[in-house]
C-alpha cells in the first residue's frame, strides 16, 4: 500500500525540502516507522523517548484525526494521504514569578523544619513553597487522618478540610487524627485541635458541608491541590470532575479491607479518574469499609502515600504518580504499579469533552435509582412486636458473614451468608414468613430480591439491620 | 535567519496581547521566506483553545488546517507564531521550547501589567531542545 505523507513546512529540512513523501505500509504505525527510518531527523520532533507520538503532534488520515479512528493501528489504503499537523502550544512559566512572593521562614520555623532543610530536594525554597501552599483534603476519616497529620507536620501553610461527620467509636481503629477525648464532637473541630497542636503555624480551614455539585467548585477554587480521602463513588467522580474543570491536581487514594490504591490525577499532564474508570460500578457491587471492613493500618499507608505525593508536587521533587496507579496488598506486603494513559475519548479531559459542568453524581452512580423498598422493609420495633405474637412462624435469616455473626447476633437468627443463599434456598420453607437481616440493612435487601426471585412470597427485610436492633431494642448488645 | 516584521504588525501583536491580558494571546505570522530572511506580511490572530490556564496557549490542529489552506490560497505561508507573556519576559519557557517546531519563528511579546512591551523572536535548534533568539527587524513605516 503506498501512502502519501504530507510534511509540514517546519519539518521539510528533514525530508530534503520535499512537502510530501511516498511511504508503503498497512497501518499508520507502519507508515510512521518507515518514514522515520528513511528520514531519521524527523524522529526527535515527532516521537518521545518512549516511542510514543509527542502530544502536540497530530496525524490526519485523509481528513480525519487518527485519534477518532484506531489511532496508530488504523489501517491505510492505496492512495491515502497522511498529514502531520502541528499543534502550536506554549506559555509563560507560572512558577518563577510566584517565587519572589513566597513567604519567609521565622527562626522557629527554620528549627522546626531543619530535617527538611537539610535535604537539597526541599531546602529553604521548598519549605517556603510548602508554607505558601493551600491543600484541600476531602474527608477527615481513615485517609484524611494520616494525610492531614503529615501535611501539618511538614509545614503546609493552609490545610482545608471538608467533612460534616462526628467522631464515632468505630472510627478510632484507624482515624488517628481523632481521639477518645473528642468522641461525639464534629470531626472538623477534633482534627483542627490536633493539627494546630502538632503545628501551630498551620492555618486549618474547616468546610463543614457535604461536598456537592453546588458547592464543589466554590470550595476547591481557592486551593492549589486537592487530596481525595472519600469513601464513595459519587464524591470521587465529583472531586475528579471539579478538579479537571478547575485545572487542579487531585491526589487519589482508596482502600478496602487489605488493599489500597493511589495515583495523582492531573488532566493537564496526564489521565484523570474517568480515564481509568469511565463508569462507576453498579450501586452495592463494591461494599464500603462499613460493610466490608478495613485493616486500620492500611489507610495509614495509603494516606501517607497521598501526603508524600502532595508534598512532592508542591516542592517539585522526584517522579510523580501522574500516569501511574500504585496498588498495595497488605497481606502479601506487595506493591504493584500500573501505567495509566490519558483516554482521548475521556468525557471530561479527552479531545472532545462532553462534560463541561458538574452533573448529578448521585444519579450518575445509580444511587436513588434503585427500586423502592416501601412495604418490603420492616422496622425493628414492628419486627419485635410481630415476633412476640408469632414466635417461630416468623423466620429470621441473618445473611452476614460467619465472622460477623460471631461478633454479635439476634437470638434465634439462622445464619445463611448472602453469598451462599442461592445454593441454600432448600433449607427454607417456601410458605414461611421470612425476615432477612444484615448489619445495616443493605445486604438483607439483596437477599430479599434473591428470595423473591426464587418464588418466596412472604419476605421482608429488617430496616437498619442488627445495628438498629442493638440501638433501639437491645441496648446492651455489642455494636460494631 | 532574520525575521522582518513591519512596525504596524509589531504594534498589532502588542494590542492583541493587551486585549487578552491577563491571559495569553496567540496567532500565526503569515508571509514568505526570502532566502536568508522571512518576511511577515500579515497576522492571523488565533483562538486560544486553552481556557483552563491563563499561562498557556494552544492553537488547535483543526484551526491550523483551515488557516493553512487560506494562507496557501493567497500564495503565502505560515512562517511562525506569536504569543504573549503576561508580566513575564519575552523569552521562551521550558514549556514553549518543549512544544516548539523547528524553522518557525516564535515571536513573544511581554505584556507588562496590561501594557504591551518588548518583543523578541526565537527559534528552536534543529536537534531540540533549546531555543535561541533570532535577529528581528522591526521595519518602520515610510
Amino acid at each position: 500500500m503506498s501512502v502519501t505523507v504530507a510534511i509540514p513546512t517546519p519539518l521539510r529540512s528533514f525530508t530534503g525540502g520535499r512537502d510530501a513523501v511516498a511511504v508503503t505500509g498497512t497501518t499508520v504505525a507502519e507508515v510512521l516507522d518507515r518514514l522515520l527510518s528513511a528520514h531519521g531527523g524527523l524522529t526527535r520532533h515527532l516521537v518521545q523517548d518512549d516511542g510514543r507520538l509527542r502530544t502536540f503532534v497530530n496525524l490526519y488520515l485523509n481528513d480525519t484525526d487518527i485519534r477518532q479512528l484506531e489511532s496508530t493501528a488504523t489501517p491505510v489504503h492505496e492512495g491515502d494521504v497522511l498529514t502531520i499537523v502541528p499543534s502550536i502550544a506554549g506559555g509563560r512559566p507560572a512558577i518563577e514569578a510566584a517565587e519572589a512572593a513566597l513567604p519567609k521562614l521565622s527562626h522557629a520555623e527554620v528549627l522546626r523544619y531543619s530535617r527538611h532543610l537539610l535535604l537539597p530536594e526541599v531546602g529553604v525554597e521548598g519549605q517556603r513553597r510548602l508554607k505558601a501552599a493551600r491543600v484541600l483534603t476531602i474527608g477527615a476519616g481513615g485517609l484524611g487522618s494520616p494525610l492531614s497529620l503529615y501535611l501539618a507536620a511538614a509545614g503546609v501553610g493552609t490545610i482545608g478540610i471538608v467533612d460534616f461527620d462526628v467522631v464515632d467509636l468505630t472510627n478510632l481503629q484507624r482515624q488517628i487524627v481523632h481521639g477518645t477525648a473528642t468522641l461525639g464532637r464534629p470531626k472538623l473541630e477534633s482534627a483542627k485541635a490536633r493539627l494546630t497542636d502538632l503545628n501551630p503555624n498551620v492555618n486549618v480551614i474547616g468546610h463543614e458541608a457535604r461536598l456537592t455539585s453546588e458547592n464543589a467548585l466554590e470550595i476547591i477554587r481557592d486551593y492549589d491541590i486537592v487530596v481525595d480521602g472519600t469513601d464513595n463513588f459519587p464524591t470521587r467522580y465529583l472531586v475528579n470532575d471539579a478538579c479537571v474543570l478547575l485545572g487542579k491536581p487531585n491526589v487519589y487514594g482508596s482502600i478496602f479491607r487489605f488493599e489500597g490504591q493511589a495515583s495523582l490525577f492531573y488532566a493537564k499532564e496526564g489521565p484523570c479518574y474517568r480515564c481509568l474508570y469511565s463508569e462507576p460500578p453498579p450501586p452495592g457491587l463494591v461494599p464500603s469499609c462499613a460493610e466490608g471492613g478495613v485493616l486500620g493500618v492500611l489507610p495509614g499507608i495509603i494516606g501517607s502515600i497521598q501526603a508524600l505525593e502532595t508534598i512532592k508536587w508542591i516542592i517539585g521533587a522526584g517522579d510523580s504518580l501522574i500516569g501511574r496507579l500504585v496498588l498495595f496488598d497488605a497481606l502479601k506486603l506487595r506493591f504493584r504499579e500500573l501505567k495509566l494513559r490519558k483516554d482521548p475519548n475521556c468525557p471530561i479531559c479527552g479531545d472532545r469533552p462532553t462534560i463541561h459542568d458538574l452533573i448529578d453524581y448521585q444519579a450518575f452512580c445509580g444511587i436513588g435509582a434503585e427500586p423502592s423498598y416501601d412495604g418490603v422493609e420492616v422496622s425493628v420495633e414492628e419486627f419485635e412486636r410481630e415476633r412476640a405474637a408469632k414466635g417461630d412462624e416468623l423466620v429470621l435469616v441473618d445473611v452476614r458473614e460467619p465472622h460477623e455473626y460471631e461478633i454479635v447476633h439476634i437470638d434465634g437468627a439462622r445464619l445463611i451468608p448472602l453469598s451462599q443463599l442461592p445454593d441454600r434456598l432448600g433449607e427454607l420453607d417456601g410458605h414461611a414468613e421470612i425476615v432477612t437481616q444484615c448489619h445495616h440493612g443493605a445486604r438483607s435487601l439483596k437477599a430479599l430480591e434473591i428470595l423473591k426471585g426464587a418464588g418466596f412470597g412472604r419476605v421482608r427485610s429488617l430496616a437498619g439491620g442488627i445495628d438498629a436492633w442493638a440501638e433501639r431494642i437491645e441496648p446492651g448488645m455489642a455494636r460494631y | 535567519m532574520t525575521l522582518r516584521l513591519p512596525g504596524l504588525l509589531a504594534d498589532e501583536i502588542r494590542r492583541h496581547g493587551e486585549a487578552a491580558y491577563p491571559a495569553e494571546c496567540c496567532g500565526a505570522l503569515v508571509g514568505r521566506a526570502e532566502g536568508e530572511a522571512k518576511a511577515v506580511v500579515r497576522l492571523a490572530p488565533a483562538v486560544n483553545r486553552r481556557t483552563d490556564d491563563p499561562h498557556r496557549y494552544l492553537i488547535a490542529p483543526d484551526d491550523l488546517r483551515r488557516l493553512e489552506a487560506r494562507v496557501r490560497a493567497d500564495g503565502l505561508e505560515i512562517v511562525g507564531y506569536y504569543h504573549s507573556h503576561p508580566d513575564h519576559p519575552a523569552a521562551p519557557s521550558a514549556f514553549d521550547a518543549d512544544h516548539a517546531w523547528p524553522w518557525y519563528s516564535y515571536v513573544i511579546v511581554r505584556v507588562d501589567r496590561g501594557r504591551g512591551a518588548d518583543l523578541a523572536s526565537w527559534r528552536l535548534d534543529d536537534d531540540r531542545p533549546t531555543m535561541h533568539p533570532e535577529p528581528l527587524d522591526v521595519l518602520s513605516e515610510v
